[in-house]
């Protein structure tokens, strides 16, 4: 059942269509929209915040900040090389620059400069990858970004987070601004259902507990809008008889070490959940640990080592297997598999 | 402290500057020598810009590396840094010995300069084309605070000197889109309080800088860019100097010092081979190195 200390929206199961809700279905909104709103927040409660642009100021919400501080909105042009290490250099001087653009792009195609000029220089400039994970949808395979958080975790200094819903993306925004340190912010195109709300803890670093059933026998790691698959396959598992523990892990690194391995102790066996490769990304993270402190089975569902393409968000995460039957076929197989 | 208004260069100070430029070189064959690798070439030829800019062109303090008034110098093309290290050091920013530990293990000067080791470098440089987006992004972001009143100076005091951010970079490293992307911002954002000093050596790893990928006209290619050029004998101090004051008078534009230099300068049996730009004396050769310039140093006592 839900975490009640999570204060979670109460619509957040409620069908579309469903005579529960009214028909409504979840509140949707997308992830992008909540660091929309977070940096103009971040930016009237300092000014020391900044943000850059490639030009995609409508698209990466940027945007907003620019109406409001329009003296500190910067635009770079289609230039993501520029925009990191205009923004290392800005952070050099004391300012806090939020480098904006799609994920593949920056920190795709800027990733040494970021490297160099943010990560190794330790200076807190905020790289805001958009439109990363299958559902940027139409646009296909070279904007939908699935290997950028491998890219981030391996780089020392640099912290991880790739927030759950839109509530979220705005807390991930404001506490980044906050905390002093290169981070990346991995966000979404497409609307997702908003789970969290302004009372929900959030804290970088912390994993929490969505979910929990009594006798629980799988821990379900996911971070990103998909927490909200792996809750809709909780709930479905428990009516089965299969219990769960869903963690949102909107930090990827650094990883909760202490709640990743509690949980995993306590289910007895894992899996996890991204819109990502199953290559270096939370997958890996959490087997890295697991395998370290705590060995137990895990199933990957993740994006099986391709590129997307062009199709409806809908679409394409059931055709590579991120859906709610693909959490729950990954849960039945891990409980399957010969406990060591 | 150096030189917070850089007075007009005297005979005796140009003279004295050529010194240091000449013990610089110096300590510059000792500590690759000692290294056993690193470049050379480069860091010869930018020993008179270096030399006038740590003793007569910025405005620093060794004994304050994060002084808050002083002008940044940001090094683009991080393989230069020995130059870097042995103007401090002579400056004063750290023991002339430890010139000796680079590249070394557990060295605060590392093969390329990195920002968080060493007090007194703006930034982490060593692949190549980063340096000017940078030093631009640090020449908007003192702009966009307004001049401050000084510390003591009470409200209605006296206010803070705009900070003047410098930037060295190399010919080679023009092969790099991310210069040219560096190079529009700073024109489009009109960032006077910018100086980009290139070191035009016409040199670079895999041979002369026009054979591996053809750069001129070059100049004129960051005039068409919008800047502000000054071309310059870049192993001529007097030249320098009178460009760094030029450079201050340009509001509106950032300044490129197109400073033609002779990589290897004071060697004469290396100057111009683009075959030194990688690597490091042997001993023997060091010896040979340092006797020449200890002659060049007795010539210019005369």
């Amino acid at each position: 059942m839900i975490n009640k200390e999570m204060h979670l929206r109460e619509d957040l199961f409620s069908a579309k269509g469903g005579s529960a809700s009214g028909g409504e279905g979840p509140t949707m909104a997308a992830t992008r929209n909540g660091f929309g709103k977070g940096v103009v927040e971040a930016g009237r409660a300092d000014a020391r915040v900044v943000v850059l642009s490639a030009d995609l100021a409508e698209s990466t919400r940027a945007d907003a900040f620019q109406k409001e501080f329009p003296e500190r909105f910067i635009e770079v042009g289609v230039a993501e090389q520029n925009m990191a290490t205009v923004g290392a250099g800005m952070a050099t001087y004391g300012k806090i620059p939020f480098i904006t653009s799609y994920a593949t792009f920056s920190p795709g195609r800027n990733w040494e400069q970021i490297r160099t000029t943010i990560a190794i220089n330790n200076v807190p400039v905020k790289i805001c990858g958009m439109h990363a994970g299958l559902q940027t949808g139409p646009d296909g395979a070279t904007h939908q970004a699935l290997e950028d958080i491998a890219l981030m975790r391996a780089m020392p200094n640099m912290i991880v987070i790739s927030p759950c819903d839109a509530e979220e993306g705005r807390r991930a925004t404001l506490a980044a601004a906050k905390n002093g340190l290169p981070t990346y912010l991995r966000f979404a195109r497409d609307k997702t259902p908003v789970m969290t709300t302004p009372e929900t803890p959030f804290e970088i670093g912390r994993a929490q507990v969505f979910w929990k059933s009594k006798n629980p026998k799988v821990a379900v790691f996911a971070t990103g809008p998909l927490v909200h698959n792996a809750l809709l396959a909780a709930r479905e598992l428990e009516g089965q008889g299969t219990g769960t523990i869903v963690v949102n892990v909107h930090t990827v690194k650094p990883l909760d070490r202490d709640t990743v391995v509690s949980v995993a102790r306590e289910a007895g066996s894992v899996v996890t959940v991204e819109e990502h490769q199953i290559t270096g990304g939370l997958g890996g993270a959490v087997a890295e640990l697991l395998a370290r402190e705590c060995p137990t089975p895990i199933e990957f569902v993740g994006v099986q080592d391709r590129f997307g393409q062009s199709g409806e968000p809908k679409e394409l995460i059931e055709a590579y297997g991120l859906g709610v039957s693909n959490i729950i076929a990954a849960t039945s197989k891990v409980l399957g598999r010969n406990q060591i | 402290m150096y030189n917070a208004g850089m007075e007009s260069l005297t005979d005796a100070k140009l003279h004295e500057l050529q010194l240091r430029a000449n013990d610089i070189r110096q300590t510059i064959i000792e500590m690759l020598a000692e290294a056993g690798s690193g470049h050379t070439a480069g860091p010869l030829g930018m020993a008179d810009i270096f030399a006038a800019l740590y003793f007569h062109v910025l405005k620093h303090d060794p004994k304050r590396p994060d002084w808050e008034e002083r002008d940044r110098l940001f090094l683009s093309n991080g393989h230069i840094v020995p130059v870097r290290y042995a103007a401090m050091a002579h400056a004063g920013y750290f023991p002339l010995e430890e010139c000796l530990t680079l590249r070394k293990f557990g060295s605060r000067l590392q093969g390329h300069p990195e920002r968080e080791s060493l007090p007194g470098l703006e930034t982490t440089s060593g692949p190549l084309g980063s340096g000017i987006s940078q030093a631009a992004g640090y020449a908007y972001a003192a702009r966009m605070d307004p001049v401050k009143p000084l510390r003591g100076h009470g409200a209605s005091g006296g206010t803070r000197q705009e900070i003047r951010v410098y930037c060295a970079t190399s010919d080679g490293e023009h092969d790099e889109g991310n210069t040219w992307e560096g190079a529009m911002f700073a024109s489009a954002k009109k960032l006077g309080n910018l100086t980009q000093i290139i070191d035009r050596n016409f040199i670079q790893i895999d041979g002369n800088t026009e054979d591996v990928m053809p750069l001129e006209p070059f100049a004129d290619k960051y005039r068409a860019f919008g800047w502000h050029v000054i071309d310059i004998d870049g192993n001529d101090i007097r030249q320098f100097v009178a460009a760094c004051e030029e450079a201050k008078t340009i509001a509106d534009k950032p300044t490129l010092i197109h400073a033609l230099t002779v990589p290897g300068k004071g060697i004469k049996s290396i100057e111009g081979d683009y075959l030194w730009h990688g690597k490091p004396p042997s001993k023997d050769e060091a010896v040979a190195f340092l006797a020449e310039l200890r002659e060049s140093r007795k010539a210019m006592l005369k």
